[in-house]
């Protein structure tokens, strides 16, 4: 019974931190179409900015609130990952709707440079671009109507983006003298430091589990359940999926399909962010933490079929049990007295890279006999 | 794609033709040893990307696992190399085996004492694997992104494979052969990297017309059918699960003999190969010297990566930018590839654009419906 249970417990956290990091993709994926080969970089973003909010945090100003800098720390990495997102939306993607190779091979494109980016770009002004890019994208948008509509909005969008530019580089040169450890550029992996009441175990039913472990499945299911309200009760989600139905429809019924775009990308990059949190608190943060999820993640979406959330879940938690089982060899301590050659091809694989090789594997089979996943999506066309 | 092509005249080609073979046989004089080696080793890489060529560039297939097939080739090559030069080890197996404390051969090592064995093999089990593979996921009409996906995936399955088998084919550190003997020399000194220049300058070359007979004809036709519209091909009464089959295992072939090759020249082989990086960086020479032009894959192949040596010599940190951007820039800007591009209307947009030369009058509703045709 322990042992059943702490199987499951590794397993659903395996999962969990799967899934967080597939939802953002099978939003972006499975509503709009896009193959974003970026999101592992979206995700090391967001690990990032728990490094950075972490040492900000530490400053003597900021030290009383320590504790709880994870949770800031999340919804500020939500907005970076958005932000980053937003843009990349509105200067590359926008272009390349509906040939999603493309958009595969130049999200690689921007993988590369955003790997290379927190590599030669001192942290500290790394924030301030994000910063900049904040205020430019979004202080013309609180503009009155009466400004927006007047023939001299572009030189009001321009002194906008001005102010964001400056107020970038004094946030910058502010973080850069504060926070010397954020003032070099550095291709070394760095490490978040759990706060102090996320540290340890909790006791439940005689077995032990870590609390940081805890806290992701907590994150992810947030996550989980945020974005499913989103998309089911408000009004954007409505929009984005009548878009995600029929785009040329909803385009004449007069939903602002740019708009959804937007957004869909934007929530999509932000919960990469988020799922960055959760990375950030298994291990170190470096340049490739990204890079480490990515094809798991692509193997979430198309094994619980796209555009299906349900599916998602599913299969993230499903690929987390069985790495488990596989991994860690469990069959053998359920069934200690199995003949011979099964348990050698089961001691074979129980290390984490051979499971992982099982486990793929296992999904390239599944998907012949099922090949569009769990939960496939209903239509009557040649092409899917 | 356009339908314009510049027609070559006959002495362009056989000038073009000469100045090649002239550059091939003086290449070992002219370069020092270090940069021949690197352009040797470039020239097998465009081997895979002709292979890459003919699965994307016309058929539509966009593989990111040939990396797979790469290292196949070249584990194939190099367990040859290191099994015939193991006389002086313990047991007579190569000498990291006893490392790990292994003193028998793994069974599969045998056959490769044959050099006979080995010289089909290195094209033979990448192409049986690609065929393999391919029929798998084209059975179930799986295609466009998931196809993409799922080769991505192999790759990582190979991968990891490779990497945690120490006591099979040494896991990480990979095989190495430049310290190996073929016929009494060694592989690494500069006699031998001479030749494997030469034999490696005429494989591209036999590959090229390979490449070009294949996608010659109707079975090319068909390829393109299956790029431009594959239920139609379908419907018409083809099965392009065989043709896709057919060409996705050449190109495993041709990805067999570009690793074999690059293996013997780089004096190693190791699970490096078969990364997620190497293999979509394979994609993009094909995509920055033009798909569907096999040329364009042979000279994309060795301009970028002779590009990234020089660049990465003089600035270490700014590659990855440089070869983000060109990604970035080639998908949007260039989808056609810088040879498309030339074949194309580009160089007539480009000097029309600055009112070097006079637009071409046309009919404003052709003007219209290309435009169209552009935004799709």
């Amino acid at each position: 019974m322990e042992l059943l249970l702490d199987s499951l417990f590794n397993g659903v956290a395996i999962g969990s931190v799967l899934l967080v990091a597939a939802l953002g993709l099978a939003i972006v994926f499975g509503l709009m179409g896009v193959i974003n080969l970026a999101h592992g970089e979206l995700m090391m973003l967001g690990a990032y900015t728990t490094y950075v909010t972490q040492l900000i945090f530490k400053l003597p100003i900021l030290k009383p609130f320590y504790n709880s800098y994870i949770i800031v720390s999340i919804f500020l990495a939500f907005i970076v990952s958005g932000i980053v997102g937003i843009l990349l939306e509105k200067t590359i993607i926008r272009k390349l709707y509906g040939s999603p190779l493309e958009t595969l091979l130049a999200t690689w494109g921007v993988s590369l440079i955003l790997q290379q980016f927190v590599r030669s770009v001192p942290l500290a002004y790394g924030t301030g671009l994000v910063i900049s890019l904040l205020i430019g994208l979004f202080l013309p948008t609180t503009f009155t109507s009466k400004i927006k509509e007047s023939i001299n909005f572009k030189y009001f969008k321009f002194s906008a983006w001005i102010f964001a530019a400056l107020t970038g580089v004094l946030t910058g040169s502010l973080i850069s003298s504060s926070v010397s450890k954020l003032s070099r550029a550095s291709a070394r992996n760095v490490d978040v430091t759990a706060p102090s009441w996320m540290r340890g175990q909790v006791e439940i039913i005689g077995t032990a589990f870590p609390k940081t472990r805890l806290m992701i499945i907590v994150i992810t299911l947030i996550s989980v359940i945020a974005i499913t309200l989103f998309l089911n009760q408000s009004a954007w989600g409505m929009r984005i999926r009548a878009v995600t139905q029929n785009r040329q429809m909803s385009d004449c019924l007069g939903i602002s399909t740019e708009k959804v775009d937007i957004i869909t990308f934007g929530i999509g990059s932000g919960l990469a962010g988020v799922a960055g949190v959760a990375v950030s608190l298994l291990g170190s943060v470096g340049p490739n933490v990204g890079g480490n999820y990515i094809v798991g993640c692509f193997m979430v979406v198309v094994l619980g079929g796209v555009g299906n959330l349900l599916g998602t879940v599913l299969a993230s938690f499903g690929i987390g049990i069985m790495t488990d089982l596989i991994g860690a060899g469990r069959l053998l301590s359920i069934w200690p007295d199995m003949p011979l050659p099964l348990s050698n091809t089961i001691n074979f694989f129980a290390t984490t890279s051979m499971a992982r090789v099982m486990i793929f594997a296992l999904i390239v089979i599944f998907l012949q006999f099922k090949p569009t996943g769990l939960f496939p999506q209903k239509g009557r066309m040649v092409e899917n | 794609m356009s339908l314009s092509k510049i027609k070559f005249d006959k002495k362009i080609v056989l000038s073009f033709w000469i100045i090649l073979i002239a550059l091939i046989i003086a290449a070992p004089t002219l370069l020092p040893v270090f940069r021949l080696n690197l352009l040797g080793r470039y020239l097998s890489l465009s081997i895979v990307a002709l292979g890459v060529d003919l699965i994307w560039g016309y058929t539509g297939l966009l593989s990111l696992g040939q990396g797979i097939f790469f290292a196949l080739g070249g584990y194939c090559a190099a367990m040859y190399l290191q099994i015939t030069s193991s006389s002086e080890f313990p047991n007579n197996i190569p000498e990291f085996f006893a490392l790990y404390g292994v003193e028998k051969l793994p069974f599969f090592w045998e056959p490769f004492r044959s050099p006979v064995f080995t010289f089909f093999a290195i094209w033979i089990i990448p192409a049986l694997v690609a065929g393999l593979i391919g029929f798998l996921v084209f059975r179930n009409r799986i295609k466009g992104v998931y196809f993409s996906i799922l080769t991505q995936a192999s790759l990582l399955v190979f991968f990891n494979f490779f990497n945690g088998q120490q006591k099979l084919i040494n896991g990480t550190n990979g095989l190495k052969t430049d310290v190996t003997q073929l016929f009494g020399q060694m592989v690494g000194s500069e006699s031998m990297q001479r030749i494997f220049f030469w034999i490696t300058a005429i494989l591209v070359i036999t590959a090229w017309f390979f490449a070009k007979w294949v996608v010659k004809g109707r079975f090319g036709n068909i390829l393109i059918g299956i790029r431009d519209d594959e239920p139609r091909v379908r419907f018409t009464g083809y099965n392009p699960v065989i043709f896709k089959t057919i060409i996705f295992s050449i190109a495993g072939g041709l990805a067999g003999i570009s690793g074999a090759l690059y293996t013997v020249q780089s004096g190693i082989v190791s699970p490096q190969f078969m990364t997620v990086p190497f293999s979509i960086e394979m994609v993009i020479w094909v995509a920055v010297g033009g798909r569907g032009t096999l040329l364009g894959a042979i000279l994309g192949a060795v301009f970028i990566n002779y590009a990234k040596s020089l660049v990465s010599e003089a600035l270490p940190a700014s590659w990855m930018f440089i070869q983000g951007g060109l990604f970035i820039l080639v998908v949007t800007a260039l989808p056609e590839g810088v040879l498309g591009w030339i074949k194309g209307d580009g160089p007539r947009n480009l000097l029309q654009r600055f009112g070097l030369r006079r637009k071409i009058e046309t009919y404003p509703s052709l003007e219209i419906n290309s435009k169209e045709k552009h935004n799709e």
